[in-house]
């Protein structure tokens, strides 16, 4: 890619469809790997999507997924019209989870999610607002 | 060691076709926990799950699992196959328990 290269992603994520979760982080890893990245980069990025988007899947009937992608970075955006999140330090914790006991027998909503994607991120910015919903950004860096 | 020889190993019954089975294993996963497993497999991995649905699909594309394997002959949904199929993921089902399979991967060297 030339320096003003910046390519750009966009996918739906359906709401309460676990069948096609992981659909858009499982694409972005498929470009990254096209692209070049190094495994470890693509292993960062598609953890850290791939939890915002089964978030936004169980909690926030879906959303939508914006990827760019330029020599240096990658900028994941997940924005949901869901309930937004109460008390975010608390989200934070490590084991802390509202999902329901439907979704966690399918061995999600272990309260991994928004920890992973900070372990994961280089840069994690969350705007939350209750009754408005959630957006997520991720930015890990190539380099 | 590759996923076939794991395969034949831990008696094991291939339900995803000829893909995949020239893949090394690099190492054992046990967990149910998705985001756990997303986040601690390593590449080559053989990853042992109770879970059979769709996702399943997805977190071994994402981790680059070299194989899945169910065990205690828990059903696979037709759903789940055919997409690991499509994502060249192999799946294993084995009526062994998932402590039996470590112990005969361990035997075996891995």
């Amino acid at each position: 890619m030339g320096l003003s290269n910046v390519l750009k992603l966009h996918f739906d994520i359906p709401a309460n469809d676990f069948v096609s979760a992981g659909e858009a982080s499982s694409s972005v890893k498929k470009t990254l790997s096209q692209l070049g990245i190094a495994p470890q980069v693509i292993k960062k990025s598609a953890i850290a999507m791939y939890e915002a988007e089964i978030n936004a899947v169980i909690h926030a009937n879906g959303g939508t997924a914006d990827i760019e992608i330029d020599q240096d970075k990658v900028i994941i955006k997940i924005q949901d019209e869901g309930p937004g999140i109460p008390d975010l330090d608390l989200a934070m914790q490590e084991g802390f989870s509202t999902a329901p006991d439907t979704v966690r027998q399918m061995g999600f909503g272990a309260g991994m999610g928004l920890p992973n994607m900070k372990r994961y991120a280089d840069e994690l910015k969350i705007n939350t607002e209750v009754g408005r919903g959630t957006t997520v950004i991720i930015r890990v860096n190539f380099a | 060691m590759k996923v076939k020889e794991l395969s034949d190993i831990i008696d094991g019954r291939v339900l995803t076709g000829e893909v995949g089975l020239e893949t090394d294993v690099t190492g054992m996963y046990a967990c149910d926990l998705l985001s756990w497993v997303m986040s601690h497999v390593n590449k080559g991995n053989a990853w042992i799950t109770v879970h059979t649905h769709l996702n399943v699909a997805a977190v071994a594309l994402l981790t680059e699992a070299s194989c899945v394997i169910i065990p205690e002959s828990i059903s696979v949904e037709e759903a789940t196959i055919k997409k690991a199929v499509q994502e060249g993921i192999v799946i294993i089902s084995t009526k062994l328990s998932a402590y039996e399979i470590c112990c005969r991967a361990c035997k075996a060297g891995i």
